[in-house]
Parts: structure tokens; sequence; C-alpha cells
């Protein structure tokens, strides 16, 4: 069965954000340093209060030391986890249940990610010695096996759809351009982004989310304890997490029109936090947007938009900043930048400032509603990991 | 008596028009077409081609396979023993390479033809040399593939061996160090003047031990390493026109220890029922095979036939691009990491997926996996499963990319689902292909292929390729099928 869920137990009292940005001068070390002080002064605390830690990350290091050392803790427990890009997601899933099991009082969950030092173009992995057979293929080429089945189950010819794609690209980069953390700032005009040089399938330069170095955390606390360190804490509603059997990618009964390990992380997390409607319920959502048909899809698996009918909703403008539902308000992967293993608490940052009125003006989202949703994916089509939280500004009554 | 029981011959899909070679540098405008091999073929790949189109119809109860070539992958190395594992062979069955000299192929024939049990005889070779060169302009890639033995009821010959003769010396015509990317030839008046008393013996020999009479020859072969000697001998034997079998020196090119078994191949597409077929071929000597044909092959010809696969090709491909893929060109990249070596302990485990796709299927419910599964995607079953090889069964595209980050020899990278016929799902590189000419619904069958080279390892797997059915048909008057 599903999660129980661990609704409004646990509370987020502070959170950090380093710009998302080439960081040509700053090591993962600078980074993990810079958000941890940011988050520790957010809640007032040290390090020494913290009790235990929950590092993510991909490829930027291994084992709890690559956080121990640059922070100097050598009496914690640090935790070292990955889970592709769900990394910093699944740091925060596991501090949250650590807290509301009573091991500790008061964790960090932190993330960070450092692309830029590779020197290749997109994403890198490192695979174990294998036979071969696993083919050489970049991440954008496998998420736009989209969009040709999109267009063709729904009868969307291909230049409407990267008509969509753009959209999303120009909506994510307008967020972004407001964002001063973002990894890009400034808003590109569709023209530019529909004729950027192609990369894969229907999907050019623009439709990629950003390769980036950068680090985000979070500090987590029994939610009772919770105005010890603000008077406006971020309480946890849902923690929902599926790993993909792989099946897609080998069974002709999937028809990549979706993500359906998102579908399932997504209902199991309705149902811990109570919501019927998501549409009409959240203040906002912050979506795996690696690639702009990923973004299309999710709308419709996380049920934003009713099947077949995103694309209209994207053309309409439902998720725009001042839409019905504003999706990835802060820029998105596609304009705050992706570095992996820091990607999901990012997400989480954006909420903890939406949903407690502190974003800048000029996107603060006006709504009365305090539910606010994360969605993070790693993998690809057929075969990834879907991680979907809810947190709110207010107790359940 | 022994003789060849089944025939079927690899051109891979390109060619390349002689007119692109001088256009680009200088020289007489070429006249014709030469057969290249992909970017992602070498002479085990077209083998393997060969191979499966003429077990296809044969059954697997061979003693051997002897694969002859003059460009092996590997030293060393047996590569008959990838073939072996493509063609799903089991491991009774040996694999041996005939490897080095152009000469090994009539060689391996012969030893074929001479044993009392059957075997798979393979030759497959990429011939090429340095640009604005003979080599290069008259060389052609392809495979052929010859089963040999003695027959059975089920399994007859379809053209008996009569008789054959051989000439060796010892003389430099044609070499190639190794490690070399370039044979070296002597003068050419030379080679006339070398190879000619060896041909005269070794046809003597063959027409005296058969028992025919050179006028009763209905199909003669004349083929070797040295053009001008072959045209010298065919003048020589004033065998009629309609009796020389064409060489397919503007179509195909010379395709080396290939060339044999594939004119063979073209008389045998085409010999009626007792006609008599002389293969000279003209290397390091002469050996001189002569066939006659049996009541048996006109339902036994290979289809597509020869001149149905000269006529398949696509004859667009542009020089810059041959010379990339042979590695006379050194091309930029995407900023992308080149792909490790398949290491040695996982791709024995997985030899059955990864040389001969085999999947499996689930006892239970019948679900097919590949790769194969030990768990099943349905059921849930757990080791009940039987292997299935999946190499024969043609599929259709679910959805398709093109990549034009990832790493590839040879940019971009074609993906597809593949769904195959009787289920199954695979994603996979496509190859053969116009990246600007796909859509869900084709229909794609596998072909084995090299996809790269990492650190000294050829990485052999399977891609997809459009289905020859849906292919150009070939023109009027070239086929010439059963």
């Amino acid at each position: 069965m599903a999660s129980k869920g661990i609704r409004d137990r646990v509370a987020i009292v502070g959170m950090g954000c380093t710009r998302f940005d080439e960081h040509w001068d700053k090591s993962t070390d600078d980074l993990l340093v810079d958000a941890t002080e940011e988050t520790l002064t957010s809640a007032g605390v040290a390090k020494e209060d913290v009790d235990a830690y929950w590092l993510g990350t991909m490829a930027s290091g291994m084992s709890g030391m690559v956080l121990a050392k640059p922070l100097k803790l050598g009496t914690k427990p640090v935790s070292r986890l990955e889970n592709l890009c769900a990394t910093a997601s699944e740091a925060f899933r596991n501090a949250c249940y650590a807290v509301a099991a009573g091991a500790y009082d008061l964790v960090m969950a932190i993330g960070v990610e450092k692309l830029k030092d590779s020197g290749y173009s997109g994403l890198v992995l490192a695979d174990a010695p294998g036979d071969g057979t696993i083919g050489e293929l970049s991440a954008p080429a496998l998420f736009s096996l989209l969009a040709p089945a999109y267009g063709n189950k729904y009868g969307v010819d291909q230049a409407k759809l990267k008509e969509v794609f753009t959209r999303i690209a120009w909506k994510n980069h307008h967020n972004g351009a407001l964002n001063p953390r973002a990894q890009y700032r400034k808003e590109v005009p569709k023209e530019v982004i529909a004729n950027s040089p192609i990369v894969a399938g229907a999907l050019g330069i623009f439709d990629c989310s950003g390769v980036s170095d950068g680090a985000a955390a979070a500090l987590i606390v029994r939610a009772e304890d919770a105005p010890r360190y603000t008077d406006k804490p971020l309480y946890v509603k849902a923690l929902s997490f599926i790993a993909g059997a792989g099946r897609g990618a080998i069974d002709p009964d999937y028809d990549y029109t979706t993500f359906p390990e998102v579908v399932l992380s997504a209902e199991g997390a309705y149902e811990q936090a109570g919501i019927t409607d998501p549409r009409a319920e959240l203040a906002m959502a912050e979506v795996h947007d690696c690639f702009t048909p990923t973004e299309l899809i999710l709308m419709e698996d996380l049920r934003f938009a009713a099947r077949g009918t995103a694309w209209q909703e994207v053309l309409a403008g439902t998720f725009d900043l001042d839409g019905a539902l504003p999706v990835n308000p802060d820029g998105g992967l596609k304009s705050f930048g992706h570095p992996v293993g820091a990607s999901g608490l990012r997400m989480l940052f954006e909420c903890w400032l939406q949903l407690r009125g502190e974003a800048p003006p000029e996107r603060q989202i006006k709504t009365e509603k305090t539910l606010g949703l994360t969605h993070n994916l790693g993998g690809v089509p057929g075969e990834c990991v879907s991680f979907v939280s809810i947190v709110g500004s207010r107790p359940s009554a | 008596m022994n003789g060849i029981l089944g025939y079927a011959t690899y051109l891979p899909y390109y060619r390349l028009q002689r007119s692109a070679i001088s256009a680009a540098l200088g020289g007489p405008p070429g006249k014709g077409t030469r057969a290249v091999a992909s970017y992602d073929e070498d002479s085990t790949s077209m083998a393997v081609g060969a191979g499966r189109r003429v077990l296809a119809s044969l059954p697997g109860d061979l003693a051997a396979v002897y694969f002859a070539t003059s460009t092996p992958a590997y030293l060393d190395k047996t590569n008959a023993t990838a073939v072996h594992a493509a063609l799903g062979l089991p491991p009774p069955v040996g694999a041996f390479d005939m490897g080095g000299a152009v000469r090994s192929a009539v060689g391996a024939l012969g030893a074929g033809l001479a044993s009392t049990r059957t075997s798979l005889v393979l030759a497959a070779d990429i011939r090429t040399g340095l640009p604005g060169g003979e080599d290069e302009r008259d060389g052609g890639d392809g495979a052929s593939a010859l089963v040999v033995g003695p027959g059975s009821a089920e399994h007859p010959v379809i053209a008996e061996h009569i008789g054959g003769g051989s000439a060796t010396g010892e003389f430099l015509e044609r070499w190639r160090v190794p490690g070399e990317a370039f044979s070296r030839r002597w003068e050419d008046r030379f080679g006339v003047h070398a190879l000619l008393p060896h041909v005269g013996r070794a046809v003597t020999a063959a027409l005296v031990g058969a028992g025919v009479m050179p006028d009763a020859i209905d199909h003669l072969i004349i083929t070797g390493t040295h053009p001008r000697a072959v045209a010298a001998f065919a003048r020589m034997s004033h065998a009629r026109p309609e009796v020389l079998v064409d060489g397919l020196a503007s179509s195909v090119g010379n395709t080396g220890a290939a060339h044999p078994g594939l004119l063979l191949a073209s008389a045998l597409d085409r010999a009626e029922p007792g006609a008599v077929i002389a293969l000279v071929v003209l290397a390091d000597g002469a050996d001189v095979l002569v066939f006659r044909a049996t009541d048996t092959l006109p339902g036994r010809r290979q289809s597509p036939t020869v001149a149905e696969q000269v006529a398949a090709g696509r004859d667009d491909l542009a020089y810059p691009t041959f010379l990339t893929w042979r590695g006379m060109l050194a091309r930029q990249g995407p900023r992308r990491p080149a792909p490790t070596q398949p290491a040695a302990p996982p791709s024995l485990r997985s030899e059955a997926w990864k040389f001969g796709f085999v999947g499996s299927r689930c006892r239970d419910c019948g679900t097919r996996h590949l790769p194969p599964q030990r768990v099943c995607l349905k059921c849930g079953a757990v080791d009940h499963m039987d292997a299935e090889r999946l190499a024969d069964v043609p599929g259709t595209i679910a959805t398709f990319t093109v990549d034009r980050l990832a790493y590839s020899p040879s940019p971009p990278t074609v993906l597809a689902v593949v769904d195959f016929d009787g289920g199954g799902r695979y994603r996979c590189e496509l190859t053969d292909v116009d990246p600007t000419a796909i859509a869900i619904g084709d229909r794609v069958e596998m072909t084995f292929r090299r996809l790269y080279e990492a650190d000294g390892v050829h990485n052999y797997f399977w891609k997809a390729r459009p289905l020859a059915d849906s292919a150009p048909a070939p023109s009027a008057g070239q086929g010439q099928g059963a």
C-alpha cells in the first residue's frame, strides 16, 4: 500500500539556496558552505544544534564526508543519498522521516551538484562496466520520444506541439528573469526559442534545462517545535516516492504519453494531503521541467489538466505566473538551472518563499491558497523515479 | 557427390558514385558506383548478414563455420566466433577464421567442399585504398555465404562440385603489411605476367578433372585481385559474352574475399538445372572450382537475388562521409564523452542477448522480454522463462527521435522504440535509414552491427533498420528471382 504519510507532523523552519549558475569560481565545498550558512541563519541556529544531516548528490562526491569535511562537523551522522535527478527530494524525504520517527529534533537536508567541471555538453553519467548493449543516448533524445507519441495519440501536429514546447520554455524564462537566484535571468523571445539549434527530435537547445552548479538546504523539526524557530513554518503535508521498474522501456503497453511513476506518486501525495482537486487547491507547483515535453506531460500526470488537453492549457496561459495554477514560478529547471542533486530542494525553496509571502513582489503569487507541490523526476520516459511533495503554510484544521 | 546446399549474399545499403570521388579530387570522371559498408559494419557484421540469410532456409546442423576475410576485425582472437554467436549456433559447431589474404576465401570453399561434413563458408570484406586511388574506386564491400557438404534428402545439393584445380606461386603482386589501411601493388603489367600461367594450369586441371570441355561451360566467373589479369584471361578464354558472369564492377566493385562467393551466387541466381558453372579466382596463383546445377536449384535460389540487392541500395553517399567512415577523415564530434569499452565478464554473461538477440518468454503468461528477464513483467513469475531468439522477428516503430548530442561514430544517432510482432519491446538505434523519413508505424527488422570501437574492443550489438519489403523495389529487368 501507499505510504500512510506524516501529514503535519514535521515542518520546515529554515531554508537556503545558492544561485544556480556556472560557478567556475566555486567548488562543491564552497556551494555546501554557502547553502548551509544561509539555511542556519534563516532559522537562527548553529551547525552544532543540528542533530543529523542528509546529503543528496548524484555525482559530486561519495559518502557523508562530502558534507562533514567542508563544514568540519565530525560528530554528527551524515547520510549520503542518490536517486538520479530526484536526489535532493530523497534527502529531504528521509530527513523528514527521521524527525517524524522521533530519532532527532533538528535535522538538515541538503543537496548539491557541481556539473560544470566535467567539460562536456549536457549531463554525463558514469555507468558501471557493462556489455555494451545500453545505447549511448542523450537525455534530451530520450525525453523527445514523448513528442511524436503525444502528437500521434491526440492528433496534435508536430508544428503545433513545437509551439506548445516553445510556450513552456518562454514562460519559464519569463519567470526566471524575475528571479535573482536563477541561472538564466532574461526573457527569451519565442522566435529565438523556436529557432534554436536542434539537439534531439523536436527539441532545440532552449527546450533543455540549464546545466549548472548549485546547492539548497532545509532545516526540519517536529511541527510542535516549529514556533521556536519561525512564526511562518512550512508544514509537510505529503511525501510520495516511486522507483519505477523500467516497464515502459520493455512493455508495448506503455505509449510514451505519460509517466506512470508520476501518476502513482502524485496520487499517493494527494491522498496523504487530503487533496481531491489539485488544480483548484494548489497555490503553485514546482515541477520537473527537464525538457519542455516533460512539463507538458506532467500537467496531465499531476491532474492539472485532463488527458490530451494540456497542450491547449499551456497555450491558454493556465500555468503562467498569473494563470489559474502557476507552474515553476521561480523559472524551473529550464531557467533556474538543474544541478541534479540540488534541484528537489530548490523547488521546496520556492514554496518556502511563495507560501510565506517572501518572494520578490514582481513574482509573488497573489492567492489565498496555502498549498504548494513539488515534483521531482529522475530517469527517462519508461524508466524513472518520481517524487511528489505537498507543503503548506497552515496546519490542517 | 558433395556440393552447394545453399547460398546467400549481403550487400550494404550504401553506394558511392565514383563521380563523387573525381568531383572532389579531380581526375577523369568516374563511372558507376561501388558498394560501401556503413560506419557500423565490418567484415564480421556483414558475414553475419549473409550467414543469417543462408541459414534462414537451411538447418543449423553444421560441423563448422569458416570465415575468410582480408580485413579481420581482430587478430589473435577468432572473428568467426562472433558470427557463430550472432547466428545462434550451438557450441559443438566449430568456428574458424581463414584469415588475411583474399585467396583464403576460395581456399575455405574448396576445403569445405572436400569435407565429408556440412560447412558454412563465409567471406566478407571491406575494400578500399588511399583517396583517389584505384583500390578506393574499384573496391567494394559485401559478404557471401555458402553452405557446402554432402547434402541430404531434406537439404539436397543444388550445385554439384564436379571438379577443381589450383596453381600456386610466390610473387609480389598485391600485399599489405598488418596494421596498414591500404594495399600495395607492384607494376600493373607484372601481375599479368605472374598470374596468367597459373590460371592456365589450374583451369586445365579443373576441366580435365570435371570431364567437361571449355565450351560446355554455361557460366564462367573470372575474378581476382588483379583486374588487368582478370580481363586478359577473359579475352583468352574466348568465352561468349553471355557465358561470362558480370563481375559487378560497375555497381558493387571488387569485394575481395567475398567476391568469388558473390559472383557464384549471381550465377546460381540464374543457372538452369544441368548448367555448368566455373569459378576462376586469380590470387597468388589461381584456383578453379567447377559445379553443375541440379534440378533442385530453381526452388532454392536466394531471395533477394544479387541483382535485387544491387538495386536496393541507396546511391547518394557523400564522398566526405565515405572518407569519414573509412577512417580517412577525422571529424569534430559533439562535446560528449566517447563510450567506454564493453567489459568482458558482462559480455560473456549476456552472450545470447548481446550477440544472438535472445530474449525470454514467460512460461506462465507468454510475455516476451527484451533483454531477457528473470521476473516476468506482467505476472511476476520468477525464473519461469524460456529463451527466445528475436533476431528474425520484425517489429513496428512506436515512437522515435534523432539524437544530435549523443556520441556516435557518424552522428546523428537515430533512436526508435520497437514493438516486435508477437510481443516484446526494445528501444534501439535505427541504421540504414533516412532520419527525415521515419514515422510511427514504420516496419523494421533487426541487423547485427558494430556499434563502435572503444579502447580496442569492437562493440557488437543489434540495431533495427527499415524492413526490406518497404525498401524501394528493384527496377524492371534487374530482378532475377525464382
